[in-house]
C-alpha cells in the first residue's frame, strides 16, 4: 500500500526504542560454560537430573546434528552463527526448588510484573483479569513457576515444565516426545533435541475440557544465551485445550538464538488451540542485535475428527523462521492457521505453515496477513499437500500483504501439491495498496491520515485477531500498534 | 548425510566425459554447469523436477542433422519456416526469410556479455545448452517490419542423441511478429535442451508460441528468455502434449515502461508424463502489466508442475501483475505441484496470484449428463472448455484451430 508521506517518515523514525520489554533483570545465574559439545549436553542433562534414556536421546540428537547443514532455502540473510559462542544453559540461581511463589526470587517476579503477566494466583483471582489463566513462566533456560497447578490437577490436567514431566511422567514423555517432530527433522530441531533446557508439558485426559487457558511466558534475560525450549501438548480423546504463548527479551547488541520445538498431539475428537504472541527483541534501528527465532512447531491430528488451530501474531525478532504446521492424519480432521506478521526496521520474516493432508475428508484453512514497513522483508511460505489417500481433502488459503514505504519487501511462496483427484485446493494472494477512496472517505469524516490508516490496517488484520483468545487479542492489538507506531493508532 | 558431497551420477559423469573436448569459448559455460551439476530437489528452482533423479541417460551430442520424417501439425499453416534438425539449421527445409528478416548462423556463443545473459545464465539447463550448443541461429527482425505470416521455427529431433539448439532473435522498434517454436520428433532416449532468446525493442508487438509435440518418450528441456523495451506487447503461449520428461522455462523481463505481457499455457498430460512449467516475470521498471494463466489437465499417473514467480524490483511502482494457475486432476495417481510466487520490493503495486487444484466440477458434470451426454463426452466437453481458456488469446485463427484440434485429439484418445 502507499502510505501517506508522514506515515512513512514516522515509521522510519520509529525503531525499537519503542520496545518496552528491553530491560534486563540483574540476577545471579547458574551458567554452563560457553560452547557446544557433548559435555555441555551431559551437563544440561545432569543439571536437570534426567534419567539415562533422556541423556542418550540428547546425545544421539547431538551426534546427528553435527552431520547436518544449516538450511539455506529461507529468504533470510544473516552472518553464520557460531554455535560455540553461546551459553546453552543459564538458570536463575536458587537453593532449592521453589515450593510457593514466595520462594521465587523477587527480581523474577518483578520482571514478570513489568511484562504485565500476573503470576500470583490471588492477583488473578482478585479480578486483575476476568478469566483465569494458568501460567508457566520460563526464565532463560528453566521454568521458574507454574500457577494454578492444584486446580488443574483436580480436572486431571497435567500442566508443568517439561523437566518435571520427564521426572514425573516418563511414560507419556517417552511415548510422545519426538513423535511429531522427529529428532532429525531439521537442523534447528535436532539442535533443540540435544540442548533443550525447559518448556511446558500439557496433558489433557480423555473427555476433559481444560478448565482454563494455559499460558507460557518465555523470557530470555542473560547475555549470549540461546534459549531452546521444548513444548509438548497431548490432548486425549474428546478433550479440549487452549494454550497461549508469549515471548520477550532485553535489548542486546549481539544476536541471540532462540530455537524452540513445539509438538502437539490431538487424538480422536480432540481440539488444541495454540496462540502465540511473539515479541522478541527485534534489533535496533540499524538492524543490530535482536533474536534469531528459528522455531519448529508442528501439530499432529492423529485421531479422527481432531482439530488443531494455530494463531500467531509475530511482531518481534530480528529473524523469524517459523512454520507452525498440521499433519492431518485422522479422517475428518481439521487444521487452521491464522497469522499476522508485522515487520519493521531491518526485521526479516520467513513464516507460514504446512498443511499435510493424509486422511480422508480432511480440511484446512490458512489466513495470513503480512505487513511490512521500514527496510524489512516479510515472506509468507506455506505448503499444502494432499497425499494419495486424502480423498476429499479441502484447503483454502488466503495471504495478503501490505507494504508501507518503498524500501521494504513482501513475498509470497506457496507450495500446493495434490496427488488426489478429489482434493480441492484454492489459493489466493494479493499485494495491494490501501485504496485512496477509503482513505479519503475516512479523512472526510474527520480522521487524521494516521487514524484512517490505523483503521484500515485494523480492518486488514481483523480476520486473524478474531481468532485470538480474549486475553491475547487486546495485547496483540497493542503490539501491532507499537510495532507500527506512526502509522497505526 | 547432507554435508557429504553427493557422488556424481552416471548421467553427470557421462556429461563430464562429453565435455572433455569442448571448445575453449564454451569452457566457461561448461564449468558453470559443473559447478552446480544436475539440479536436484534441494535446489529450490528444481524442487519438483529433480533432474539428478529423473534424467536417466546422457546421450552423446548429435553429430549432423538426420533425416526428418515427422510431419508438423502446423504443416498446413501459411507461414515462413525455419527448420533446425538436431539443433542445426537445415536450409533445404527452410523458406527464404521474408523482407525485413535476416537469418544467419552464428559461431560465437550466446555468452556475449549482453544484458540478456543475466536473465539466462544462472540456470544449469541453460548453462548446459551454452556448453554444448556448437551453432546458434541469429534471426533479426528489422525495425518497423510487420510480419504478415507467422514465422515457424521447427526444432526436429531425429534420433536418440542430445541436441542443443540455440536461437537468438532481435526484434527492432515498432516491429510486429509472431514466432512459433515447434518442438517435434524425438525418440526414446533423445534429449533436447533448447534456448530461445528474444530481445525486443520499443513499441513492439511480439507473439510467441511454444509447442511441444515431441515423442512421448523424449526428454525436452526448453528455455525462453525475453527482454522487452517500452510501450510494447508480448503475448506468449505454451502448448504441451509431448515429452516423457519436459521442462518449459520462461524468463521474461520488462526493461521499458508501460509494456504489457500476457502469457498463457495449456498442458495435457497422461500416462507417466512429467511436465514442468517454470516462469519468472521480472518487473524491473515501473508501470508494466503482466497477466499469466496456466492450465494443466492431468490423467493417469502424470505429474504437472507449475512454478511461477512475479518479481517487482525496487522502484517498479505502478506494477500490475496477476498470475493464475488451474489444474484438473483426473485420476488419483496423478500429481499437481503448484508454486505461484510473488516477490515484491515496491509499495505502490497491485499484484496477486491464485492457484486451484481439483477434479472436474461434479455439478456441471451432472448437468451435462442429465441432458443425455455420456460421461466421457461430458468430461471431454468440460476439459475442452477448460483448455480453451488458455488458447483463446492466440490471435492467429489457423494456429489456434490446430491447437484446439490437438487438444480434442488428446481428449478423444482418453475416452477411447
Amino acid at each position: 500500500m502507499v502510505a501517506v508521506k508522514e506515515t512513512v517518515e514516522q515509521v522510519k523514525q520509529l525503531d525499537v526504542d519503542q520496545y518496552k520489554y528491553g530491560f534486563t533483570t540483574d540476577l545471579e545465574v547458574d551458567k554452563a560454560p560457553k560452547g557446544l559439545n557433548e559435555d555441555i549436553v551431559r551437563f544440561i542433562s545432569a543439571k536437570k537430573g534426567e534419567p539415562q534414556w533422556m541423556l542418550d536421546w540428547r546425545l544421539d540428537a547431538f551426534r546427528r546434528w553435527k552431520t547436518m547443514d544449516e538450511p539455506q532455502w529461507a529468504r533470510v540473510h544473516y552472518p553464520k552463527i557460531d554455535f560455540n559462542d553461546s551459553y546453552y544453559y543459564a538458570a536463575p540461581k536458587k537453593n532449592a526448588a521453589p515450593k510457593t511463589l514466595d520462594d521465587v526470587d523477587p527480581a523474577i517476579l518483578d520482571t514478570y510484573k513489568k511484562l504485565g503477566i500476573p503470576l500470583r494466583e490471588q492477583e488473578i483471582l482478585a479480578g486483575v483479569q476476568t478469566s483465569k489463566v494458568a501460567v508457566d513462566a520460563v526464565f532463560d533456560s528453566v521454568s521458574v513457576v507454574t500457577t494454578f497447578k492444584e486446580e488443574l490437577k483436580k480436572a486431571g490436567v497435567i500442566f508443568c515444565s517439561i523437566s518435571e514431566a520427564i521426572k514425573d511422567h516418563p511414560d507419556l514423555v517417552k511415548k510422545y516426545l519426538g513423535s511429531v517432530v522427529p529428532v532429525t527433522d531439521n537442523y534447528y530441531a535436532t539442535l533443540n533435541c540435544a540442548v533443550f533446557t525447559d518448556g511446558s508439558f500439557v496433558y489433557i485426559p480423555e473427555g476433559t475440557r481444560c478448565p482454563m487457558e494455559l499460558s507460557t511466558y518465555f523470557r530470555i534475560n542473560e547475555k549470549n544465551t540461546g534459549q531452546f525450549e521444548r513444548t509438548l501438548i497431548i490432548a486425549e480423546k474428546g478433550s479440549y485445550v487452549s494454550y497461549l504463548e508469549g515471548c520477550t527479551a532485553p535489548q542486546r547488541d549481539e544476536n541471540q538464538l532462540h530455537a524452540a520445538v513445539v509438538e502437539l498431539v490431538a487424538l480422536d475428537d480432540a481440539e488444541i488451540k495454540y496462540s502465540t504472541v511473539q515479541n522478541w527483541y527485534p534489533g535496533d534501528a540499524d538492524g543490530k542485535g535482536g533474536i534469531y527465532n528459528f522455531v519448529t512447531k508442528r501439530g499432529d491430528c492423529r485421531g479422527a475428527n481432531s482439530k488443531i488451530s494455530w494463531t500467531q501474531v509475530e511482531t518481534g525478532s530480528a529473524i523469524t523462521w517459523k512454520y507452525p504446521s498440521c499433519i492431518l492424519r485422522g479422517d475428518n480432521s481439521r487444521g487452521e492457521f491464522y497469522s499476522i506478521a508485522v515487520s519493521n526496521g531491518y526485521q526479516q520474516v520467513d513464516s507460514g505453515t504446512k498443511m499435510i493432508h493424509l486422511g480422508k475428508n480432511t480440511t484446512s484453512r490458512i489466513i495470513s496477513k503480512g505487513i511490512s514497513a521500514g527496510k524489512s522483508q516479510n515472506t509468507y511460505r506455506g505448503q499444502v499437500s494432499a497425499h494419495r489417500k486424502a480423498t476429499n481433502a479441502r484447503n483454502f488459503t488466503n495471504c495478503d500483504s501490505l507494504l508501507i514505504g518503498e524500501t521494504c519487501g513482501a513475498h509470497t511462496v506457496p507450495y500446493l501439491e495434490s496427488k488426489n483427484a478429489s482434493a480441492v485446493f484454492e489459493h489466493e494472494a494479493t499485494t495491494s495498496k490501501i485504496s485512496e477512496d477509503q482513505l479519503f472517505y475516512c479523512r472526510q469524516r474527520g480522521l487524521s491520515a494516521e487514524e484512517a490508516t490505523a483503521l484500515i490496517v485494523n480492518g486488514f488484520v481483523k480476520d486473524v485477531l478474531q481468532q485470538l483468545p480474549m486475553e491475547f487479542a487486546v495485547e496483540a492489538q497493542k503490539l501491532i500498534s507499537i510495532s507500527l507506531e506512526g502509522s497505526v493508532g | 548425510m547432507s554435508n557429504i558431497t553427493p557422488l556424481k551420477t552416471e548421467v553427470e559423469q557421462a556429461l563430464i566425459a562429453q565435455g572433455a573436448g569442448i571448445a575453449p569459448d564454451r569452457k566457461a559455460a561448461f564449468e558453470r554447469f559443473l559447478e552446480s551439476g544436475l539440479p536436484h530437489r534441494r535446489v529450490e528452482a528444481y524442487h519438483y523436477t529433480d533432474l539428478r533423479a529423473l534424467l536417466k541417460s546422457a546421450p552423446p551430442p548429435a553429430k549432423a542433422g538426420g533425416k526428418v520424417s515427422v510431419i508438423s501439425p502446423l504443416a498446413d499453416i501459411d507461414a515462413d519456416i525455419i527448420t533446425l534438425v538436431d539443433g542445426r539449421y537445415e536450409a533445404s527445409l527452410s523458406s527464404t526469410p521474408p523482407k525485413g528478416v535476416s537469418v544467419k548462423m552464428a559461431t560465437t556463443l550466446a555468452d556475449d556479455g549482453s544484458a540478456q545473459k543475466s536473465v539466462l545464465s544462472s540456470d544449469p539447463v541453460i548453462a548446459l545448452n551454452a556448453a554444448f550448443s556448437d551453432s546458434a541461429l541469429d534471426i533479426a527482425i528489422d525495425a518497423k517490419t510487420e510480419l504478415v505470416k507467422p514465422l515457424i521455427i521447427r526444432l526436429v529431433t531425429t534420433a536418440a542423441h542430445a541436441s542443443y539448439p540455440r536461437v537468438r532473435v532481435t526484434v527492432g522498434d515498432h516491429a510486429k511478429a509472431f514466432i512459433v517454436e515447434s518442438h517435434e520428433g524425438g525418440v526414446a532416449g533423445a534429449l533436447i535442451d533448447s534456448v530461445l532468446e528474444v530481445r525486443m525493442g520499443d513499441h513492439v508487438a511480439f507473439d510467441h508460441l511454444r509447442l511441444n509435440v515431441t515423442d512421448r518418450a523424449a526428454t525436452v528441456l526448453t528455455s525462453f528468455g525475453g527482454a522487452m523495451g517500452k510501450e510494447s506487447l508480448y503475448r506468449g503461449h505454451n502448448f504441451v502434449v509431448g515429452g516423457a520428461l519436459s521442462r518449459h522455462q520462461i524468463f521474461f523481463r520488462f526493461e521499458g515502461e508501460q509494456s504489457k505481457a500476457e502469457i498463457s499455457s495449456a498442458s495435457l498430460l497422461n500416462k507417466k508424463q512429467h511436465a514442468d512449467s517454470t516462469l519468472v516475470v521480472d518487473h524491473a521498471v515501473p508501470e508494466c502489466q503482466s497477466r499469466e494463466f496456466f492450465a494443466h489437465v492431468l490423467d493417469d499417473e502424470s505429474i504437472g508442475v507449475f512454478q511461477g514467480k512475479i518479481i517487482v524490483r525496487p522502484g517498479a511502482q505502478q506494477t500490475d501483475g496477476k498470475m493464475m494457475s488451474r489444474a484438473i486432476v483426473l485420476e488419483d495417481g496423478a500429481t499437481m505441484n503448484n508454486k505461484p510466487e510473488l516477490e515484491i520490493f515496491a509499495d505502490d503495486v497491485a499484484c496477486g496470484h491464485g492457484a486451484t487444484v481439483g477434479a472436474l466440477d461434479e455439478d456441471l458434470l451432472f448437468y451435462l449428463r442429465a441432458r443425455g451426454l455420456p460421461k466421457a463426452e461430458a468430461e471431454a466437453l468440460m476439459l475442452q472448455a477448460f483448455v480453451g481458456e488458455a488458447l483463446e488469446s492466440i490471435e492467429h485463427d489457423g494456429i489456434r484451430d490446430v491447437l484446439e484440434a490437438l487438444a480434442e485429439q488428446w481428449l478423444k484418445a482418453r475416452s477411447a
